[in-house]
């Protein structure tokens, strides 16, 4: 199934978890801050950390690891949240490292191959590939979206 | 659109203007002579009109114009003010107000005004008011005109002696502008122009300030002298358009030195009237004075709440900042540092209470709409109500003014419809025939109290029980058993209406639960209070603000967790041995009493990393009657927060209620004591 064409180049924030590299389209992005204090929540979905005070705001974050079902990391130095804004909703995404922001041509853009993984399907997107790099363009509705599943 | 940056403005001032008519009104309705309020609604007429032409809002403005003339005639005791003619005036203004919200909400505020235009006209035509009043006073208008003299000061006698000697001839003209002349200045202009070319000036009444400012019904008269005869003046002025008529008479300077000696003669007799009469214009001056001194201090610039909002936000950054600067400048010891950091303690502290009531809004902008809602109602009812309003200054914050117009709307309009009686069975209980509603606003503590108490018919007991048992809100036996109080309370419950006649003014039982609803969502609550035939008080008590709130900070193993200081009774500590058991639950013995206690470790599922002794620290919370003891490791003490919600994305978590920020930069989650307890 091809993706969208309408826009030629798309400018999209590249980060990684567990050795992949995934991307996110860049109008959805508010910051990238560094992983700090955090308060548990009761009572939530296990993938919600909690909530941080970010500027003034209280802002959900969210492990994307655990979100995808891959081992949880300890969080060091490198781990970054990046703060997403979609339909008046903020959160907070937990990342191993937030690498650059690149611009992809979206006719490059490729329905996701059915090899990786089933569960995970869900969120993505299409992958890009960039050199030897391959990226794996998210889809940030479904990440949020927690009553579903 | 060029016109769209003065829309806003436009719409505010309308509002305002509007608002300011119907409360003059009311207050003419009880006091009809009064001049100062006809002026003033006048005035807000006449800005309406003048602001609606100039943005094109056509219906609007052909509205007030027939509106102002109506007033004008008012204003000059041509027509009589009754409760009949405030009626039409009243439509006229619902009109506009429905037209600027109309406008307000994107549309061409167009709408059928000809019902209340034909109305207007039907009173300047003389047809609803008494009509040889009209013609009677009409007649008496016209003998003054003709009569006409100025009063000249010697001034401006002199200069017409001197002009008689010269051969001019003096006179006296007066023009009457058509009433449908919408830009009467410009009229006044040209008629001066023409009078300057035949003469020259003497006297205008009113003065030229005046007219430019059309200050000034349909007439005005200017002296004149000139060598023209009577008609070249007339024909002359007739040339300008839009002039009804021009009388011009001539003026013997002799009368007018009469009439001068005459008047200061008269003077000279008055002068013992007249102090006493200083002494009123002197009361009346210093109250001028006063009410100036209160306009004065009014002033205000309008700001958008969403500013106020940024404000707070970056306000609270630096609260946060504050306490980090505070914590390193303890580490460092650093004297000097440690001085400032403190003085900016103390700033931000004074800024806190600056911009915490900025937020702060008078209860009058919900009150102010009432006084009419009432005075409609009631007249479609028949009834005989007066609204008492008090404490209309009181403050709130601005959100919780923006929730609690419509609970009010609804319980005044319940007050009027099933509180108060009908005159005649008013008078068979012996109580005046009017009935009265208090609406009364006051501060307490840290909340704001609303009551809404009527002289009415106050709730039967049996009727509420009974209705509530056939409608299986309570059954049989409960209904023998629950106080007076408990079963006034039942009428809040949703599917309740205990009016014998269903009307349209208050609901069929779908308005007092969600009156109830929206209160206990604002974080107030609403009781009710009745004695039959004495009377019924709802009383609402809401919190002074929804974004700061008094919280005690509790440990609960590493996390910390704020309790509102409203639901908290006090803080007990227990022996572990002190607790006993009934069915599975935890209980203690807090002052006689058999309260359930619960632990917080255990409801919010915190990791466990102390283990407790053989104490326990315990907050006693409150629901209504019921009470509860949460267990948590310790006290950290009271705290001001600023309540912030957890966002979209975290919606209905269980028994949090929102989160705050404390000192440290960290999150606290606020305890929301009503889901604790069941």
């Amino acid at each position: 199934m091809p993706v969208q064409t309408e826009a030629k180049e798309q400018k999209v924030v590249v980060f990684s978890l567990n050795q992949k590299e995934y991307a996110l389209d860049v109008q959805h992005v508010v910051s990238i801050e560094k992983m700090q204090h955090f308060t548990r929540v009761p009572h939530v979905p296990n993938y919600i950390k909690g909530v941080i005070n970010l500027r003034g705001v209280i802002i959900p974050i969210i492990d994307l690891r655990t979100r995808f079902q891959v081992e949880a990391a300890e969080y060091n130095q490198n781990t970054r949240i990046i703060i997403v804004s979609m339909a008046d909703k903020e959160v907070g995404l937990i990342v191993d490292e937030a690498n650059d922001v690149m611009n992809i041509d979206m006719d490059t853009i490729e329905s996701q191959p059915d090899v990786i993984g089933t569960e995970r399907q869900n969120y993505i997107a299409g992958v890009v590939k960039i050199q030897d790099r391959l990226l794996i363009l998210l889809k940030l509705e479904k990440i949020l979206n927690f009553q579903e599943d | 659109m060029e016109m769209s940056q003065y829309l806003e403005v436009f719409i505010e001032e309308s509002r305002e203007h509007i608002q300011s008519c119907n409360e003059n009104l009311l207050k003419l309705e009880n006091d009809p002579d009064n001049l100062e309020l006809i002026n003033e609604v006048f005035r807000s007429a006449h800005t309406l009109k003048g602001m609606s032409a100039t943005m094109g809002f056509e219906d609007m403005a052909n509205l007030t114009h027939q509106m102002e003339n109506v007033l004008d005639g008012v204003r000059n005791g041509k027509y009589k003010f009754s409760s009949e003619l405030l009626d039409i005036i009243f439509m006229a203004i619902d009109h506009l107000e429905s037209m600027v919200n109309s406008i307000a909400a994107g549309g061409e505020g167009k709408e059928d005004v000809s019902d209340a235009i034909n109305k207007l006209k039907m009173i300047e035509s003389g047809k609803i008011v008494n009509q040889s009043d009209t013609t009677q006073t009409a007649e008496i208008d016209q003998a003054n005109i003709s009569k006409t003299n100025l009063n000249y000061d010697q001034f401006e006698i002199t200069v017409l002696e001197q002009a008689n000697e010269q051969g001019y001839k003096v006179y006296e003209v007066s023009i009457f502008i058509r009433p449908d002349c919408l830009l009467k200045a410009a009229r006044v202009y040209m008629v001066f122009d023409v009078l300057e070319k035949i003469g020259d000036i003497i006297k205008s009444v009113p003065n030229v300030e005046q007219l430019e400012e059309e200050q000034f019904d349909n007439e005005f008269v200017v002296t004149i002298v000139t060598h023209d005869s009577i008609e070249d003046i007339e024909k002359k002025v007739m040339k300008v358009s839009e002039i009804e008529k021009v009388t011009v008479v001539p003026l013997k300077i002799s009368d007018l030195k009469k009439v001068n000696n005459e008047d200061s003669s008269d003077e000279q007799k008055n002068v013992s009237q007249n102090v006493e009469g200083q002494k009123k214009k002197e009361a009346s001056s210093a109250k001028k004075t006063t009410d100036k001194k209160i306009t004065l201090s009014n002033k205000t610039i309008r700001v958008n709440i969403e500013r106020l909002d940024a404000l707070m936000n970056l306000f609270e950054e630096l609260v946060i900042d504050r306490g980090r600067l505070d914590q390193i400048a303890k580490e460092l010891n650093h004297q000097q540092l440690s001085e400032t950091v403190e003085k900016m303690s103390r700033v931000t502290n004074d800024l806190q209470s600056v911009v915490l009531t900025m937020r702060m809004v008078p209860v009058e902008a919900v009150f102010n709409r009432f006084p009419k809602m009432v005075r409609s109602l009631s007249r479609e009812l028949g009834k005989k109500i007066h609204l008492q309003i008090i404490g209309q200054e009181t403050e709130l914050d601005r959100t919780v003014i923006d929730e609690i117009g419509d609970p009010l709307v609804h319980l005044l309009r319940n007050s009027v419809d099933h509180g108060i009686e009908m005159p005649e069975e008013r008078l068979r209980k012996g109580k005046p025939e009017e009935g009265t509603i208090q609406l009364k606003a006051y501060h307490s503590g840290n909340h704001v109290f609303i009551e809404i108490t009527d002289d009415g018919a106050g709730i039967n007991r049996e009727k509420v029980a009974r209705k509530a048992v056939e409608k299986g809100i309570i059954t049989e036996e409960q209904m023998n058993q629950l106080t007076d109080k408990e079963i006034f309370n039942l009428i809040l419950t949703s599917g309740f209406s205990t009016a014998d006649k269903i009307s349209d003014i208050s609901g069929r039982g779908v308005g007092l639960d969600v009156v109830k609803n929206t209160i206990e969502s604002l974080g107030g609550t609403i009781s009710v209070h009745s004695e039959e035939n004495v009377g019924t008080t709802f009383l609402i008590q809401l919190p002074l603000t929804l974004s700061i709130i008094s919280v005690m900070l509790v440990e609960v193993q590493r996390e910390k967790y704020a309790i509102p200081l409203t639901s908290i009774i006090e803080t007990a500590i227990f022996k572990k041995s002190e607790i006993y058991y009934a069915h599975e639950q935890p209980v203690i013995d807090f002052r006689g009493k058999v309260v359930p206690i619960l632990s917080l470790q255990e409801i919010f599922q915190v990791p466990k990393v102390i283990e407790g002794n053989d104490y326990i620290s315990t907050v006693i919370i409150r629901k209504g009657d019921k009470l509860a003891g949460l267990v948590v490791d310790s006290f950290i003490g009271q705290e001001e927060i600023v309540l912030k919600s957890l966002g979209n994305y975290l919606t209905n978590v269980f028994a949090i209620s929102g989160a705050t920020i404390l000192g440290d930069g960290q999150v606290a989650l606020i305890i929301d004591c009503n889901a604790l307890i069941k």
